[in-house]
């Protein structure tokens, strides 16, 4: 399964959003309903990439305890937080 | 189209600590494991604890296992086991080693010994002078250990089903387990996995309240598999809420803000705790402090347009205490509620986090259940570990430190004796369709088609529900009206359809499959929580305002046939040293 695949499969990302943290459930699915879908396509990818992460990592991005190096996944971690406070 | 069929030695449901603990020492004995988990192996829920394990080191003050388990049976107001408290507070000590040399990174001293911190609960002597017992990978000890064990799993080569649902326990005639149907929520397709033994080992529940710290996938799905299976659930009404969760959303406000100065008021703007706890005030015992917040608002002095929270407030403290003493607390206010607490108040309300009760096993794991011959008859082929078990150690309240600890010692203790179990029966048991049929029903009742109510809607009306007549506010009759509530609902659920029939990773077929789950460990609860009639640990009832050993030290034991309530003794000998009898409960 590619990328590109689970980025056109909104229940399979559904599913990649589930974590075992209440946190990262809450504010991945609330970017799910509330912002995904504005994404360009890049954007998309990089929001599939993120869910590869561990939990850990992706709550310290999250959370803003660490910033990821990467400056497309900080640009997306921005517009995640921004998402919940809608 | 003939359902698939796959054999292994040993099958285990979940893959948080308690399950991939087990698996770990089957595999490493050559026996040929399956791991089935709903999520990816290191996203489940062990992931979120980050306070740690505890385990009677004595690296930072003198302490010995005995001051473990004299504190573990006092947390558990006495109605915990003691033999299996005993077992679990002397395994921790090599346990914690395992870990180490396993390569969890653990906080240390300069000395190079693993660093201990004090928690609320841990002794010297008896009850004397607090204690350091809890072991941490820095703040996240959860993520450490389970990833630790993951990749020990992946060399020891135990076969993983990732992102594979657990749907029911598959029993013979002879009501010995047998295997699981399974579901592979790719492709929406069922498996039988036949195996010698299996372990359920699924974690909480923490979902079927509004408000709860638990992640979504807390669903109480092993324990709802037990139930089915015939098995009763033990000690259910015994749930631990903390009573600062942030309103709506459910992750938890520690007690340090409260320890540093922080105070609730309601929607008033009037500090209430002055009524109830004149002297302990806000930081009076969690239960009183929940129930005075619950209390407030039930009698409409609650904050916000509903009046359904209260307020914690920090203001006071200044930005620089608040800020560098409490960063967790503001990270949390920021991200999800878009305030500073060191300026705006944190609307608050108790929130659901671990459950004491559980699959009954005995202290090598093995599921028992009342049977001709008694109480505690081993169920042959099953087994049960970690939260969504009772072994019990945490009895009426549990210990932080000590569920991290409880799901290795008694994951470990599984493997070992799932070892002697399949040596002993070394052949799989014939399986037939008949077998499997009433597992296959339960998938397939969400295949009915047609208008229906969503599972969304029924989901938060249980939950509310739950919260509402089984959350910390407990007497008779609020209790009661909920269980008529809850079977009104459990009829509703018949009429619930998915409008989605789609195969391929339908979540909503998922999220039926834990709705039904969630509705079984909701009526296990309330009515275990409606019978026993007295407060102990973390069940403290309005009307019941005192512990009664009397008439209630004893387990409960809620069977779904009629729900029914049944009871059996506390197993208060340990195994080499003398029991602790019931005192009173003082801090
Ligand atoms: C916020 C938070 C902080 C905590 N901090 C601490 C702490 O500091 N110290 C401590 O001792 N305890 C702590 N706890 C409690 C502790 O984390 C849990 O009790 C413990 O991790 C449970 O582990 P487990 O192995 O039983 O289950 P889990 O880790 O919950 O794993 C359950 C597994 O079962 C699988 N599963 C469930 N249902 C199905 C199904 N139907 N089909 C297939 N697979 C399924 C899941 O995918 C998962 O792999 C904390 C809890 C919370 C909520």
């Amino acid at each position: 399964m590619s990328a590109t695949d689970i980025e056109q499969d909104p229940q399979r990302l559904r599913w990649q959003c589930r974590r075992g943290m209440l946190e990262l459930d809450l504010l991945l699915n609330g970017f799910l309903d509330a912002g995904y879908s504005d994404l360009s396509k890049q954007g998309r990818g990089d929001f599939v990439r993120l869910l590869a992460y561990q939990d850990q990592i992706i709550y310290d991005w999250l959370m803003g305890q660490s910033i990821p190096a990467d400056a497309a996944l900080r640009d997306l971690v921005g517009l995640i937080r921004a998402a919940m406070k809608r | 189209m003939p359902i698939p069929h796959r054999r292994f030695d040993a099958l285990i449901l979940g893959a948080g600590g308690a399950g991939l603990n087990a698996a770990l020492r089957l595999a490493s004995a050559d026996l040929r494991v399956a791991v089935v988990s709903k999520v990816f192996p290191t996203r489940s829920h062990t992931v979120a604890a980050q306070g740690g394990v505890n385990a009677a080191l004595a690296n930072v003050l003198p302490d010995n296992w005995h001051w473990h388990m004299f504190d573990t049976v006092k947390g558990s107001d006495y109605l915990g086991d003691q033999d299996a408290i005993e077992y679990m507070c002397r395994e921790a000590i090599p346990t914690v080693y395992e870990l180490e040399h396993a390569g969890v990174p653990f906080s240390r001293l300069d000395n190079g010994k693993i660093y201990q911190r004090a928690f609320g609960g841990q002794s010297q002597d008896f009850g004397g002078d607090q204690a350091a017992r809890t072991c941490a990978a820095a703040d996240r000890t959860g993520h450490a250990i389970l990833h630790t064990l993951y990749q020990q799993n992946v060399r020891a080569r135990s076969h993983f089903f990732d992102e594979y649902f657990g749907i029911d326990l598959i029993r013979d005639d002879e009501g010995v387990v047998i295997g699981a149907l399974v579901l592979d929520i790719e492709s929406g397709e069922p498996l039988v996995i036949e195996s010698k033994a299996t372990l359920i080992a699924t974690g909480g529940y923490g979902q079927v309240f509004r408000t709860t710290t638990n992640a979504f996938i807390n669903t109480g799905d092993g324990m709802a598999m037990a139930l089915r299976a015939g098995v009763p659930l033990q000690d259910m009404e015994f749930y631990q809420f903390h009573p600062t969760g942030v309103a709506g959303k459910g992750m938890l406000i520690t007690e340090g803000a409260r320890g540093e100065g922080g105070f609730l008021v309601n929607g008033d703007g009037e500090r209430f705790m002055e009524r109830y706890a004149p002297r302990a005030l806000d930081l009076a015992s969690r239960d009183v402090v929940a129930r005075s917040m619950v209390t407030e608002i039930r009698e409409g002095r609650g904050a916000g347009p509903n009046k359904d929270h209260v307020l914690l407030k920090l203001d006071h403290l200044g930005a620089e205490v608040v800020h560098q003493r409490l960063p967790g607390i503001t990270d949390i206010c920021r991200v999800f509620l878009g305030i500073d607490p060191a300026k705006d108040a944190i609307p608050v309300f108790p929130t659901a986090h671990y459950a004491m009760g559980g699959i009954p096993t005995d202290p090598h794991a093995r599921v028992v259940a009342p049977a001709r011959h008694g109480p505690e008859e081993v169920v042959p082929g099953l087994y049960a570990a970690g939260e969504c078990a009772c072994v019990s150690v945490h009895g009426a309240n549990r210990l932080g430190g000590n569920s991290l600890l409880d799901i290795l010692v008694f994951g470990r203790a599984a493997g070992t004796d799932i070892l002697r179990f399949v040596a002993e029966n070394p052949n799989h048991r014939t399986m037939r369709d008949e077998h499997i049929e009433p597992a296959l029903a339960r998938m397939q009742r969400w295949e009915r088609k047609g208008e229906g109510e969503s599972v969304h809607a029924a989901k938060a009306d249980l939950r509310k529900l739950m919260e509402d007549h089984c959350g910390v506010f407990r007497e008779r009759e609020t209790m009661a009206e909920g269980v008529d509530k809850l079977k009104a609902l459990r009829d509703r659920i018949d009429g619930v359809r998915l409008q989605d029939h789609s195969k391929t990773f339908n979540t909503a077929r998922i999220e039926a499959l834990e709705l039904d789950n969630l509705m079984d460990v909701g009526m296990a609860t309330l009515m275990s929580a409606l019978h026993r009639e007295e407060s102990r640990g973390a069940h403290s009832r309005v009307d019941f305002p005192q512990r009664d050993d009397e008439q209630w030290m004893k387990h409960s034991l809620y069977s779904r046939e009629d729900d029914r309530m049944d009871f059996k003794p506390v197993r208060t000998k340990p195994l080499t040293v003398e029991s602790f009898p019931p005192k009173a409960r003082v801090y």
